[in-house]
């Protein structure tokens, strides 16, 4: 009995170490974000000036809308490109096709984002397009498309196609049909998929850094550059991302979690 | 009802933004411009990346990328391990699982910028770490632009990656396996190292792929943390594409990255399965 009290000590104490250091960090520099002074080790007194300040920048301010605009529109083209493609994947009899559009589909999410990023820049340069919000949009809906589809297909393995058919008989419209039947049982996944392009395109730095070309930032970008020296100005963005990111998480799980039940209605 | 068509956008924007993109690297990286405008073939790109300096980084990239893997399944095994003991006992005795599992789902998710950020204002020089070495009256520890701070870098970034797919694999361990192993008489050591470890080995290839495969471009952490002090291969990268003339040799070394991945995932696959037949017996 002694020497499993002695065992959960250690396990808990280890856990904890962990999460220390997982944490700490992020917690120094949320703390510090309210910090009255210019110091990031110092704590002198409780501000909000480094939010006003951060809401004064105008080329932070510039990198925000880019973020959450580029994230929506991605977000939800690559929702209808990727939704689509998983019900079409579905009509392919041979295995062989399946297997290279998996493949193609696959890619982005297997090879390193330094090459796919590099690989739609050069493909930007040699067509002559220049490089811009436009280009960043597309890489980002280029990225999310494979997670929108791998969020959708368990959904549409575990659909019912005797319900479609039913539909039908009973003289619904092919569209009518599946749009009452097919859509409402898929939309778990669709809405994961949506949830999850967004959070990727607001996390993403790579693909953007080397997509956007010049002037145009997102805020990974924007705190990329503010990295030579501390500046609580940084603290208050990162601390402004991490709720938001927290809360979208937050989201995506307590929906994941709840299995049955109907989930919130984003569509129709 | 599944028309084949819907896949068709789909199937237009991967081969328009993701094959042809590819192929273009590929022809980069097999020719030359030349100053009448033409296009050579060449296969040069890929002899000047034998180049002293380029290779030098390339080991050294698998050497950061391996010690951070080393370490962040050193740290991370034993988390992953007992998170997965507690969940599966609580599910065991008809209660629901502790969620701390989510507090290490929660940092995959946030900024890589925002995580990188928050260290410097514990490494840098003067920095929180500084003041707390000096409080204890030890020495000063300094690791910034050093080799040390990339790793840790590393690690911080993608500890998560590794523990995830660890605890994935044991949360599902049969326990009746490791009740039978001890009443057999197996020690803890041996069922671990005899029944477990075994068992849990496709999640420990999946996370030394999560986790060393994009830790070999993660060029921003050097930049972050090394100070310009030197290169690993993906700021050789980097730097061969911010200069027009340096595309052909970036893109070969692009592709040369992409086989090492390949290769790499192939072998740990091929390391999956091959352990996997072999636990049938």
């Amino acid at each position: 009995m002694k020497k499993n009290i002695f065992k959960s000590i250690l396990e808990n104490t280890y856990l904890f170490l962990i999460f220390l250091f997982l944490y700490l960090p992020i917690v120094i520099l949320m703390i510090f974000s309210f910090n009255s002074e210019k110091s990031v080790t110092r704590w002198q007194g409780f501000s909000f000036k480094w939010y006003i300040e951060m809401l004064s920048n105008d080329s932070l301010l510039e990198a925000f809308a880019n973020t959450i605009s580029i994230g929506v529109i991605a977000a939800v083209v690559s929702c209808i490109i990727g939704t689509a493609a998983a019900i079409g994947i579905q009509g392919y009899k041979s295995q062989r096709v399946k297997g290279m559009i998996n493949a193609v589909t696959n890619l982005p999410m297997v090879s390193s984002e330094l090459v796919m990023g590099i690989s739609l820049m050069m493909l930007f340069v040699s067509v002559n397009i220049p490089r811009g919000y436009f280009t960043m949009l597309i890489s980002h809906i280029t990225f999310c498309i494979p997670y929108v589809i791998v969020s959708v297909l368990p959904k549409l393995m575990q659909l019912d196609t005797g319900l479609y058919e039913a539909a039908l008989d009973l003289g619904a419209k092919p569209l009518y049909a599946f749009r009452k039947v097919i859509i409402p049982e898929i939309r778990p996944g669709i809405v994961n998929g949506l949830l999850i392009s967004f959070t990727l395109s607001l996390d993403d730095f790579v693909i953007s850094n080397f997509t956007s070309g010049h002037g145009v930032q997102n805020l990974s970008m924007f705190i990329y550059t503010g990295r030579t020296g501390p500046n609580p100005m940084y603290n208050a963005l990162s601390t402004v991302m991490f709720v938001l990111v927290a809360v979208l998480l937050f989201v995506i799980n307590s929906r994941s979690s709840k299995k049955s039940g109907e989930p919130i209605s984003f569509f129709g | 009802m599944y028309k084949k068509s819907l896949s068709y956008p789909h199937l237009v924007w991967m081969t328009l933004f993701v094959v042809a993109p590819m192929i273009i690297i590929l022809i980069y990286a097999f020719t030359t411009g030349s100053d009448d405008g033409q296009v050579y073939f060449t296969l040069e790109n890929f002899v000047k990346f034998f180049d002293k300096t380029n290779v030098k980084s390339f080991f050294n990239s698998i050497w950061v990328s391996f010690i951070s893997v080393a370490v962040c399944f050193l740290l991370g095994y034993p988390a992953a391990y007992i998170l997965a003991d507690k969940d599966r006992r609580r599910t065991m005795a008809g209660k629901k699982p502790t969620g701390l599992l989510m507090l290490f789902i929660m940092p995959m998710w946030m900024n890589v910028m925002l995580k990188l950020y928050s260290w410097l204002a514990i490494l840098n020089p003067g920095g929180l770490l500084h003041s707390f070495t000096s409080m204890l009256g030890l020495p000063d520890i300094d690791i910034m632009n050093t080799y040390t701070a990339v790793v840790l870098g590393t690690v911080y970034d993608y500890i998560p990656f590794m523990i995830l797919p660890i605890y994935s694999v044991l949360i599902k361990i049969d326990t009746s396996v490791i009740e039978a192993a001890q009443d057999l008489g197996a020690n803890p050591l041996k069922v671990f190292l005899k029944v477990v470890l075994p068992l849990s080995l496709p999640g420990i290839v999946s996370g030394f792929t999560m986790v060393f495969l994009p830790a070999l471009t993660a060029f921003y952490i050097v930049d972050f943390f090394g100070g310009g002090q030197f290169m690993l291969i993906g700021n050789v990268i980097e730097r061969y594409f911010s200069n027009e003339l340096g595309r052909n040799i970036g893109s070969s070394i692009s592709i040369i990255l992409m086989l090492f991945a390949f290769l790499s995932m192939y072998l740990m696959r091929f390391f999956n399965k091959s352990n996997r037949q072999m636990s049938k017996f």
